[in-house]
């Protein structure tokens, strides 16, 4: 089913995956001008003309009050990124390389980078940088969604939380993956260990992606990548395209670093809140088990994280720390605003979504 | 090949303020002898005492204050150039 009210370009491949696997993403409805003019682009004749795609990006960028907010933008980033994952429904894969869409790209990413810059300030490291994303995340105080779901969120709000996941879960660790070539020694092979085993440690049902889908069918919820790219508010988008920027910038390889010692170091704990909040409400041990894996997994991945592949990248390339610490600064604060937006929404009696679950 | 011919070698980390990390093949057992499976090749034994799934660690040491080494008199991170 396409929101456009058109068939998909090939109804056939709807089946639902068992794995949850099922990529590519169907179109999502776009959200202003240049997502429109991008799926468009991507739907029509091959080697069309970019034209107004980049004149209506052109537009947009300089209209636009807060790039971090910018749903029309954030989508068609989302978009131009997921070629190079696992790709959208309909569209030709020659897309991913095509420099005109590239060219089309750079500046939004450009105007994205600036705006994460001027953002989040800059964390210096006054002795090494493990003990500094060690203070950085336990000085990092904004609202707690985890806590929330424990004590407080009904079944609907949790369900929500769930779908807002669903667009990095579904492929979690992917973004970080991209920094495995770009890497050296001890960097390279922490980070290895740390995706072997958010990649299941060779059992394909422990991908942490699988685990993730799992507890989406079990809460009811359609795991298919993308089921619920309209409905989830444009933090979600914000948030996937901060960990793409950096993943696939070889340039910022300190950044996605640093994001994913964030991410790991801000996981175990927040993990075990959610698994008890979801236990109060009665979700079973299929909708469980995703944060409980969680709660150990990240306990080693987070000192894996912040010493052997941070600590170990500030020293091999020294030039690179300041970015460390940018990334991880970049992940408490957007992912912040994510989560803790999420929280707000549900204290005011809101939904956060965009639009009913079916 | 043998189970001694790929037996990877243990060896056991000091995380300060933290847990141990565990690397290689070796045996494990709860508190009735009965063995215990670690879920992963890597694993962190809690040296807290505060986690709720021991001997795994599960990050609790961050939230009980657990050190190792006495806090540093000075910040570790600032905002400003250095």
């Amino acid at each position: 089913m396409t929101m456009t009210g058109e068939p998909p370009p090939d109804a056939t491949i709807g089946a639902v995956s068992p794995t949850g696997a099922m990529r590519p993403m169907a179109l999502p409805t776009p959200r202003g001008p240049v997502s429109a003019k991008l799926i468009a682009l991507l739907t029509g004749p091959e080697h069309s003309p970019v034209g107004e795609l980049a004149v209506a990006a052109t537009e947009a960028l300089a209209i636009s009050d807060d790039l971090l907010v910018d749903d029309d933008l954030q989508l068609a980033l989302f978009l131009m990124y997921e070629l190079h994952y696992g790709g959208l429904e309909g569209v030709p894969d020659t897309w991913e390389w095509d420099p005109r869409l590239l060219a089309v790209r750079v500046p939004i990413e450009r105007e994205f980078e600036d705006a994460l810059r001027h953002a989040v300030p800059q964390p210096f490291a006054t002795r090494d940088v493990p003990e500094a994303l060690f203070a950085l995340v336990g000085a990092d105080d904004g609202p707690s969604l985890s806590a929330f779901v424990e004590h407080e969120a009904t079944a609907v709000q949790v369900r929500e939380v769930l779908v807002c996941r669903t667009i990095y879960t579904l492929k979690e660790a992917d973004p970080h993956s991209w920094a495995i070539p770009r890497l050296h020694a001890r960097a390279k092979s922490a980070l290895v260990e740390i995706q072997a085993d958010e990649y299941g440690g060779g059992r394909p049902e422990r991908l942490h992606a699988t685990i993730f889908a799992d507890a989406l069918r079990g809460a009811g919820l359609d795991d298919r990548y993308g089921a619920y790219a309209d409905h989830v508010p444009v933090t979600v988008y914000t948030s996937m395209n901060l960990m793409s920027l950096f993943g696939l910038h070889r340039r910022l390889r300190g950044a996605i670093v640093g994001h994913l010692a964030a991410y790991e170091m801000t996981s175990s704990i927040p993990c075990r809140a959610y698994a008890s909040g979801l236990r109060r409400l009665g979700f079973g041990d299929d909708v469980t088990d995703y944060f409980d894996e969680h709660v150990e997994a990240d306990a080693v991945h987070e000192q894996l994280a912040a010493r052997d592949l941070a600590g170990a990248l500030a020293e091999d390339e020294p030039a690179v720390a300041r970015d460390i610490l940018f990334g991880a600064a970049a992940c408490l604060a957007i992912d912040g605003r994510l989560w803790g937006g999420l929280r707000e929404r549900f204290e005011r009696g809101e939904s956060a979504l965009r639009k009913p679950l079916p | 090949m043998s189970a001694e011919a790929s037996a990877r070698p243990v060896s056991i980390t000091a995380c300060p303020d933290g847990p141990l990390l565990v690397r290689g093949d070796l045996a494990l057992f709860d508190e009735d002898g009965e063995p215990l499976q670690a879920n992963r090749r890597t694993f962190a034994l809690c040296r807290c005492g505060a986690s709720a799934i021991r001997p795994f660690c599960d990050g609790s040491h961050k939230l009980v204050g657990f050190r190792t080494t006495p806090p540093p008199r000075t910040p570790a991170v600032t905002f400003d150039e250095p």
